[in-house]
C-alpha cells in the first residue's frame, strides 16, 4: 500500500464530510469515486481510513458520492445537546422530543411508503407546514384513541409519564409574536428550523418559501433516514415496542362497488 | 352516605366547567391590568363575543383574521363603554384576545387539573389540557384564529353532547320557537344550528387535509364513507328544516305588526340563508371528497415503487415513537437524529492562522465596487454558408417562366452544370419554397410567388432523396385575390 493510495482514501472521505458537494459537480471527487466502486484495492484503504476515524461508510454512489455517518464515539458525531443548544431548547427532555419529532416527522413525509426508501431515484418534497401538519395528524389520531379508551388526560404533576404525543399536540400551531415574526417555539417554528438545519446539513435542498418553506431531499438523505430508522427501530424494540410490517402500505385500502357509489 | 363520583359523565362535567374558567378569570384579572383601567368593561362577554365572531368567521378553508376579530370586538367594547377613547376599545379587545389565545404559555393553551376517585376509592389527579382560540396557518402564509370545539361546546352549551343529536334538538326548538312566535330565541337557536354545520365542516376539512398529506392515515374504507354519509344526510335534514323554517319566518316578518318584530324576523331571514349557504358549500365539499381522496390515492399508492421493502417510517417509528413517555421517547429518538443528520465536522484551527487572521486589517471595499468596463466587442459579420455567386446563379435559374414550370431534377442538373455548391443551394430553396405563404408576398409587393409541389415522383438522384418537386413561378396580379396558375 503506498502513501498515495492512503492520501487519495483520505481525500475521498473528506468529501464525504462535505455533504454539500456532490459528485456531478467537481472532478476530482467523481474521480474517487468511479476509483472506489472499480477497484477493490482502494475501497478497502477507503474503509480503513473511515474506521481509523470511527466513521461508517453507508454509500459510495455517483448519485450521492460517499456517504459517511459517525459512529457515537466519533469526533464527527453530532451531539444531540449541540443541537438543542443551537436549537434554542431549554434542555428539557419534552422540549428535545419535539425537536426529534420535527426531524422524524420530516423523514416520514418525504418517504410515505417503505417503498421509497428503498428506490434510491425517489426524491421526496415536504413543505414546513406539511410536515407540522402530518405530525400533528397523528398525534390527533393518538389523541382520539386515547379518548376512546378512557385516558384522555394525564395523571398530575408526572411531567416524565407523559405521552410525547400529548407533548405535540399541546403545542401551539403557530403564534404572532408582537414584532411580526413567527414563534420560534410554536411546533411550526420547531418544524421550521430542523429543515433548515437539514438542509445546511446538505441532506435536504430547499426550493421555495411556500408554506413557510419547500425542500426536496437529496440521495444523500435516503440513506441517511434508512441508517437511523434502523437503529431507532432497534432501540424501540428494547422498550419491547415493535410493529412488523410486510412492506406493504400501513393501512390497506381497497374498493368495493358499494363504497364507491357512497362517494 | 353520598357515594364518591366514579363515572366519567362526572369527569366531563368538570372538564366543561374548567373551559370556562379562563372567561371568568378575565373578569378577575382585569383591574391587575397596570397599563390601562379596564374595570369598566364586562370581560367574559367580551370573550363570549370574541369567540362568537371567531367561529362565524370560520369558513370551509379558512379562518378569521385576526385583525377583523380585534375590530369586531372592539365594537363591543365600545358599547359597554362609549365614553372612552376608541383607542382604549381596541387595547381591551386585543388583550382579552390574547389572553383566550393565552399568549403567555409555551404551548399557547390551558391546564385544568381535576380529579377523579378510583375504582378502588382512591382519588387521582388528572391533568386536563385545553384551547379555546388557536392561530393556525392560512394557505397563503398567514396567520388564522379558528375555535376549537372546546371553545363551541361552551359557547353553544351543549357541553359533550353529540353532535347529531344537539342538531336535532335545535332544529325542534327553532320550529316551536317560531311557532309560538318568540323571534329572539328563535334566532338564537338557529344560530346555534349554524355552528353545527361549522362543526361538520372542520372536521371533514381536517380529513381531507390529512388524506392529501398520506391517504393512510384516513381511514376510507370505513369511517369515512360512514363519515360523508352521516354529513351528507344531516345537509338533507338541515335543507328541509331550513326550508321550512324561512317560509315560516317569511310570513311572519311580511305580516308583523311593530316594527321591532318585523326587525327580528329579517335578521332571523338573513342567518337561516347564511345556514343554506353554508350547507351549499359543506354539500359541495363533500360531493367533491371522493374524487380527491382518489386522486391522492393515484398519486400516493399507486406511484410506482421498488418491490424491495425497508422499514415503514409511520408506522414503525413515527407512530409507536408517539405513544411512548416522554422519558423513554427521549432517547430512542436522540438515537434517530443523532444519525439521520449527518456528521459535524470540528473546527481543526491552528494557533498560528488564529493570530494572522485576527492582525490582518480588514480589506477597504469601495462604496460602488470596481469600476464595470465595457468590454470591446468585434463586429463579427456572418459568413454566407454559400459563396456570393451562388446566389447570383439561383436567381437566374429560378427566374421561371410563370407558364413554364420545372422539375426540381431539372433544375439539379443545370445547377451542377454551373456552380458545384449550387445544387445543395438548390435544394435547400426549394424546400424552404414548400412552405411560403402568399399574404406576405402581396404585402411586400412582389412580382411573383414560388410554388412546390409533389405529385408524387419520386426523385432518382445519387446525392438526394424524397419527391422529384414540381417548382413554378406563379405571377401575382394586382386585383386579383389568386396568382395565375402554375
Amino acid at each position: 500500500m503506498t502513501t498515495q493510495l492512503t492520501a487519495d482514501a483520505a481525500r475521498l472521505i473528506g468529501f464525504g464530510l462535505r455533504p454539500r458537494l456532490v459528485p456531478a459537480r467537481d472532478d476530482t471527487y467523481r474521480g474517487l469515486i468511479r476509483r472506489a466502486r472499480a477497484d477493490d484495492e482502494f475501497a478497502a484503504v477507503v474503509q480503513a481510513v473511515a474506521a481509523g476515524l470511527d466513521l461508517v461508510v453507508m454509500e459510495i454512489s455517483e448519485r450521492a458520492g460517499i456517504v459517511v455517518a459517525s459512529t457515537e464515539e466519533s469526533v464527527f458525531a453530532i451531539r444531540a445537546g449541540d443541537y438543542w443548544r443551537r436549537a434554542g431548547g431549554d434542555g428539557k427532555a419534552s422540549e428535545r422530543v419535539l425537536h426529534a419529532l420535527a426531524h422524524l416527522g420530516a423523514a416520514t413525509m418525504a418517504f410515505p411508503r417503505p417503498a421509497d426508501l428503498a428506490n434510491e431515484t425517489y426524491l421526496g418534497r415536504i413543505t414546513v407546514d406539511g410536515v407540522e401538519a402530518f405530525v400533528r395528524e397523528a398525534a390527533g389520531r393518538l389523541a382520539e384513541t386515547a379518548a376512546g379508551n378512557d385516558d384522555a388526560d394525564l395523571a398530575a404533576g408526572e411531567p416524565g409519564l407523559e405521552a410525547s404525543w400529548r407533548v405535540y399536540s399541546r403545542r401551539a400551531q403557530t403564534g404572532s409574536t408582537g414584532d411580526g415574526r413567527r414563534l420560534s417555539s410554536s411546533t411550526t417554528g420547531i418544524v421550521g428550523r430542523a429543515l433548515t438545519f437539514l438542509s445546511e446539513q446538505g441532506l435536504l435542498t430547499r426550493t421555495g418559501d411556500e408554506r413557510h418553506g419547500t425542500y426536496r431531499t437529496t440521495p444523500r438523505y435516503r440513506t441517511q433516514v434508512r441508517e437511523a430508522g434502523v437503529i431507532m427501530f432497534d432501540e424501540l424494540l428494547r422498550l419491547g415496542v415493535t410493529e412488523i410490517s410486510d412492506g406493504s402500505a400501513t393501512i390497506e385500502v381497497t374498493w368495493t362497488p358499494e363504497s364507491l357509489t357512497e362517494l | 352516605m353520598l357515594q364518591p363520583a366514579t363515572d366519567l359523565g362526572f369527569a366531563q362535567r368538570v372538564k366543561a366547567l374548567a373551559c370556562t374558567a379562563p372567561l371568568h378569570d378575565l373578569d378577575n384579572r382585569k383591574n391587575q391590568v397596570q397599563t390601562a383601567d379596564f374595570s369598566i368593561y364586562q370581560m367574559s362577554e367580551l370573550a363570549l363575543n370574541t369567540i362568537d365572531l371567531v367561529t362565524l368567521a370560520m369558513d370551509f378553508d379558512a379562518g378569521a383574521p385576526p385583525d377583523q376579530i380585534v375590530a369586531g370586538v372592539a365594537g363591543f367594547a365600545a358599547r359597554q363603554a362609549p365614553g372612552r377613547a376608541g383607542d382604549e376599545h381596541l387595547r381591551a379587545a386585543r388583550w382579552v384576545l390574547e389572553s383566550l389565545l393565552n399568549v403567555g404559555s409555551a404551548d399557547r393553551g390551558f391546564r385544568a387539573v381535576y380529579g377523579m376517585t378510583g375504582g378502588d376509592g382512591s382519588y387521582q389527579r388528572f391533568e386536563f389540557d385545553f384551547k379555546l382560540l388557536e392561530e393556525v396557518v392560512g394557505p397563503d402564509g398567514s396567520i388564522f384564529l379558528r375555535a376549537t370545539n372546546e371553545a363551541v361546546n361552551v359557547l353553544v352549551g351543549a357541553l359533550e353532547l353529540d353532535i347529531e343529536s344537539a342538531q336535532i334538538a335545535a332544529d325542534l326548538r327553532l320550529e316551536t320557537l317560531i311557532r309560538r312566535g318568540r323571534l329572539s330565541d328563535a334566532q338564537s337557536a338557529a344560530q346555534s344550528a349554524r355552528y353545527r354545520t361549522i362543526q361538520y365542516g372542520e372536521k371533514l376539512r381536517q380529513r381531507l387535509e390529512a388524506t392529501e398529506r398520506d391517504v393512510r392515515t384516513v381511514d376510507w374504507l370505513r369511517e369515512m364513507p360512514r363519515f360523508i354519509a352521516e354529513a351528507l344526510e344531516h345537509i338533507a335534514a338541515r335543507y328541509r328544516a331550513e326550508n321550512a323554517i324561512m317560509t315560516n319566518i317569511t310570513e311572519v316578518r311580511d305580516t308583523a305588526d311593530t316594527p321591532a318584530t318585523k326587525l327580528q324576523a329579517a335578521k332571523l331571514v338573513d342567518v337561516v340563508r347564511d345556514c343554506l349557504r353554508r350547507h351549499e358549500q359543506l354539500q359541495a365539499a363533500l360531493q367533491g371528497a371522493g374524487r380527491r381522496f382518489r386522486a391522492q390515492q393515484d398519486r400516493q399508492t399507486f406511484a410506482p415503487g421498488s418491490a424491495v421493502a425497508t422499514l415503514d417510517l409511520h408506522a414503525q417509528l413515527l407512530v409507536p415513537v408517539l405513544t411512548r413517555p416522554v422519558d423513554e421517547a427521549d432517547p430512542v429518538l436522540a438515537a434517530y437524529v443523532g444519525r439521520s443528520a449527518g456528521v459535524h465536522v470540528p473546527d481543526a484551527l491552528r494557533l498560528s492562522d488564529l493570530f494572522t487572521a485576527l492582525i490582518t486589517p480588514p480589506a477597504e471595499r469601495e462604496l460602488l465596487g470596481e469600476p464595470v468596463e465595457e468590454p470591446d466587442l468585434d463586429e463579427a459579420p456572418e459568413e454566407p454558408p454559400f459563396p456570393a455567386e451562388c446566389y447570383e446563379l439561383l436567381d437566374e435559374l429560378l427566374d421561371l417562366d410563370p407558364d413554364a414550370p420545372r422539375r426540381l431534377s431539372g433544375l439539379i442538373e443545370d445547377a451542377r452544370r454551373l456552380h458545384p455548391e449550387l445544387a445543395h443551394l438548390v435544394v435547400v430553396r426549394v424546400v424552404a419554397l414548400a412552405a411560403q405563404e402568399i399574404n406576405p408576398a402581396l404585402r411586400h409587393n412582389l412580382p411573383g410567388v414560388y410554388i412546390a409541389v409533389d405529385d408524387g415522383t419520386p426523385l432518382t438522384d445519387f446525392e438526394y432523396g424524397g419527391a422529384d418537386l414540381i417548382v413554378a413561378r406563379a405571377a401575382i396580379e394586382k386585383n386579383a385575390p389568386e396568382g395565375s396558375p402554375a
